[in-house]
């Protein structure tokens, strides 16, 4: 890991200035895609702006029909929370399969959201929740904030300060973890409210994805057996080690099948 | 450039300057001479390096010292002594729990956290609870057979 400058803001306009001073600024939350990162030197920032220190960015609170929960908090918190189980249980249990025990507890949902790993598992949730992500400056939606691989709507220096979910009928989230990583090889996030369904796939392309197909068949008939003549471009899809892009295709309507029969 | 950071560890306050680009297990290795604590993979993936920081199990190697001003840190050392082991160390003894011994530290951390927050721990739930820890001797049977002894003593 090369040298950089730390700084520890304790306000988000300070956090801001701080960037706005650094050649190379980069924020970090939990630091466990970060510091990996820097390590094999895949980043070398010269300034360094952790935001532990910054008031009101941790925590989860339930507000006018959303769950709101700040950009620092970790994965274990999410995953332990009763009032998202009371809220949107789908996100207890998609915290609880990120990464490992030791992972959980310094990683943060606005870490994993900024990042956009096209194998994290939040973004399921935050697209097929139709979320809302408050920066410093503004609030964005999730169908314009993931754009690609790695990539977000956020601006260089803009800050996530919390993510909004509405609290929805019944949701659940499915994945085909990597057997050593943990990462989503596919994962599904189904959201269901008011007759309306929400299918978001992630692992699977190179950047999370809502699937209309899926969407259309099971709001006609929320049955797994809506979904047995779907089947997705695997054109589209990721292909490595662990999976070829074929495998992947098939795996999104395996998970998806899986998603509805543990929501019926 | 450098940095001062002040932290306790093992129940004793620590002041230490250090680069900024030092990680929490390279401050307990090298500069504490705290050796206990290991590092396998220095990637977040093996678990050797876990201490609790806190009270919570993380991993050393992907924590900043910086990160780690303020805290309360406890590696294996500060847990038990050889006349004196802490329950985990007592049933990773008695079960067999270890051949090489190299991830037995970070695996034992590791466990007394999960001990600590889970209030029924069955064989499923020390296998999962256990993910982040790599052992590649035991084949984990005897470590599972361990965590699940000493959690039945640390809850007495």
């Amino acid at each position: 890991m090369y040298d950089f400058n730390y700084h520890k803001p304790q306000t988000v306009k300070d956090a801001l200035s701080l960037f706005k001073e650094a050649d190379d600024g980069i924020y970090l939350a939990g630091g466990h895609t970060l510091i990996p990162a820097m390590k094999v030197r895949l980043r070398a920032p010269t300034d360094v702006i952790d935001l532990s220190g910054v008031d009101g960015l941790i925590g989860i609170r339930e507000e006018s029909g959303a769950l709101v929960i700040g950009a620092l908090t970790t994965h274990d918190t999410v995953a332990t929370s009763e009032v998202v189980a009371r809220a949107i249980p789908a996100l207890n249990s998609l915290a609880a399969s990120i990464g490992d025990a030791q992972v959980r507890n310094r990683g943060t949902i606005g870490g994993s959201v900024a990042n956009n790993d096209p194998a994290a598992d939040y973004p399921a949730g935050v697209l097929a929740l139709g979320a809302t992500i408050k920066t410093d400056r503004r609030e964005i939606s999730a169908s314009e904030f993931f754009t690609a691989m790695f990539e977000t709507a956020l601006e260089e220096d803009e800050l996530i300060q919390s993510i909004s979910f509405p609290i929805v009928e019944s949701a659940a989230y499915i994945k085909f973890p990597n057997p050593a990583s943990r990462y989503a090889t596919v994962g599904v996030f189904i959201s269901r409210h008011g007759g309306q369904v929400s299918v978001a796939i992630t692992g699977a392309a190179a950047t999370v994805f809502r699937c209309p197909e899926m969407e259309q068949a099971l709001s006609d008939n929320f049955a797994e057996v809506a979904l047995d003549s779907i089947q997705l471009n695997a054109d589209d899809m990721n292909s490595d080690m662990h999976a070829s892009a074929e495998y992947r295709a098939h795996l999104c309507v395996v998970m998806a099948k899986r998603a509805v029969a543990s929501m019926s | 450039m450098s940095i001062t950071v002040n932290l306790i560890v093992n129940g004793k306050a620590v002041t230490q300057t250090c680069p900024e680009n030092t990680t929490l297990v390279e401050l307990i290795r090298e500069k504490l001479q705290l050796s206990g604590t290991h590092v396998g993979c220095d990637t977040s993936q093996c678990g050797a390096c876990t201490v609790h920081m806190n009270g919570r199990a993380v991993k050393a190697c992907t924590v900043l010292v910086a990160q780690a001003e303020g805290s309360d840190v406890t590696t294996i050392e500060g847990i038990g002594t050889a006349d004196d082991l802490h329950p985990m160390q007592s049933a990773f003894k008695e079960c067999h729990g270890l051949q090489c011994g190299f991830c037995t530290p970070g695996m034992i951390m590791a466990a007394i956290d999960l001990v600590n927050r889970e209030n029924e721990l069955d064989e499923q739930t020390i296998r999962e609870g256990l993910e982040g820890n790599f052992c590649r001797c035991t084949g984990y049977h005897n470590i599972v057979e361990a965590v699940g002894n000493a959690a039945a003593r640390m809850k007495e």
